[in-house]
């Protein structure tokens, strides 16, 4: 029983939910995450089912998906993560980004290194990086430059600092353009902050009782409403000398 | 938590709580009437070379009872378990991976596998694995007096001509995994195949409840 995807939006469906999605023959429709192809094409439409429980979302005009939460991250080609350099070995770095198997990156993947002049990076460092490579059937592999050859941005990730984990969902949210959260939370203590898409995130305060307390407050604001946040973040004020 | 009551004559009431452990990547924990399991999965994760398939995700479960080792009988409610998630969860998408799942029984009063089986489906549904479709697990018997009842407890588990436990998908409520005890002539079987299939609808709206209610929490 096929349920009309455009009424769908917002309600939560099951794996296995057929949804029909009225498309008229020239238009393109764009699926995301969550839905994958399953049944006959009817003349009306094309018939999609979801993969995952959750929230059904639409972006106009045809981009649909499913919204689910998620601990364990799998790698996505283009997706900017944090992760643990585990091994050396000749000229790859092992990295461990928090999926099935260890990511590869190479050492002239970093901004102006050359064979003579490798990149200072340990066992135990924190690397931000971005999949070039990541489909099911291949070693996942990350790079530190972008296409023109700059680091913008990424590389080892500095001393000291925190590093935590917290879901997939959260790391999104926190990600997206004027997220209220780190605006506010900025105000109170001045913080640096890298946002991995792989859940894990690095903090660094001026202190490090101050580090830890953006810390708790980034991993507990998964489970609070707009409003108790905004409690907490009052009470923390009061105590802001 | 989550709470509903089933018709009184047909299962016991049921309830089940999302995500209670922090350290797996799914968790669920499923109680029909005294019966309570906890499943937990883990998933895709790192796989042993030896243990690795080329072309799609390794599947393990691991049933513990509440005292003592795992013996022979959790052996084959493990397989029977693995083969229903098998027949459900997507694993070509992620090959040479592992998924794990460990169920604990908590207190067992009757219909345990099929208790299993729902702790189980809640647990991967937790994890955010690709499924084909969701799956339930119900338990019923044939008294000595020749009625079907659902969800049995232990004594008239004891008391009853047979015991089947059916697995049941929820795309055209397909039949995944049967597993029969005593002795039933073939009509018997097919009637209660067909009024299992119409129990599983009860709990699937459960389902379907319960993740409502777990995505109207955390959306803003």
């Amino acid at each position: 029983m096929a349920r009309d995807a455009a009424e769908a939006v917002g309600e939560t469906v099951l794996a296995g939910d057929l949804l029909t999605f009225p498309v008229a023959p020239g238009d393109k429709l764009l699926c995301g995450p969550g839905l994958r192809r399953q049944g006959r094409a009817h003349a009306s439409g094309s018939g999609l089912a979801a993969c995952k429980c959750g929230v059904v979302r639409r972006k106009e005009p045809s981009v649909y998906w499913v919204e689910s939460q998620q601990k364990r991250y799998v790698p996505a080609k283009g997706e900017y993560v944090i992760g643990i350099v585990t091994t050396k070995s000749g000229d790859i770095f092992k990295v461990d980004v928090g999926g099935s198997e260890q990511a590869s990156l190479s050492y002239l993947a970093f901004e102006g290194a050359t064979k003579r002049n490798r990149p200072n990076v340990q066992v135990g460092d924190l690397v931000f990086a971005q999949f070039v490579v990541a489909n099911k059937d291949m070693e996942p592999e990350l790079v530190c430059i972008d296409s023109c050859g700059r680091s913008n941005g990424m590389g080892v990730i500095g001393p000291d600092g925190l590093l935590f984990k917290v879901s997939l969902s959260i790391a999104r949210k926190l990600l997206s353009p004027n997220c209220e959260v780190i605006k506010n939370l900025g105000e109170l203590y001045p913080f640096e902050i890298v946002i991995g898409m792989n859940g894990r995130i690095w903090v660094k305060a001026k202190t490090i009782k101050h580090t830890l307390l953006v810390a708790n407050v980034l991993e507990s604001c998964e489970n609070m409403t707009t409003e108790q946040r905004k409690c907490v973040f009052k009470k923390l004020s009061e105590n802001v000398p | 938590m989550e709470e509903a009551g089933g018709e009184t004559q047909l299962l016991r009431p049921f309830c089940c709580e999302h995500s209670l452990l922090s350290r797996p990547d799914g968790s669920a924990c499923f109680t029909q009437g005294d019966t309570t399991v906890l499943a937990a999965v883990y998933g895709p994760a790192e796989v042993k070379v030896s243990k690795e398939i080329f072309d799609k995700a390794t599947l393990d479960v691991l049933l513990k009872p509440k005292v003592g080792l795992p013996s022979v009988a959790e052996k084959s409610k493990e397989q029977m378990i693995r083969n229903t998630c098998e027949a459900t969860i997507l694993t070509a998408l992620h090959p040479r991976s592992s998924i794990t799942v460990v169920l604990q029984v908590i207190h067992d009063a009757g219909s345990l596998l099929s208790c299993c089986l729902n702790a189980a489906c809640m647990a991967l549904m937790d994890a955010g694995l690709p499924m084909k479709s969701v799956f339930c697990g119900i338990t019923c018997v044939i008294d000595s007096g020749g009625d079907i009842l659902f969800d049995p407890t232990t004594k008239m588990e004891k008391e009853a001509a047979a015991v089947f436990t059916f697995s049941i998908n929820s795309v055209e409520k397909q039949l995944l995994m049967s597993s029969t005890k005593g002795s039933y002539s073939v009509e018997e079987l097919q009637q209660c195949v067909a009024m299992c299939q119409k129990a599983a609808e009860k709990i699937f709206q459960f389902y379907r409840d319960s993740v409502s209610r777990k995505y109207s929490k955390l959306s803003e």
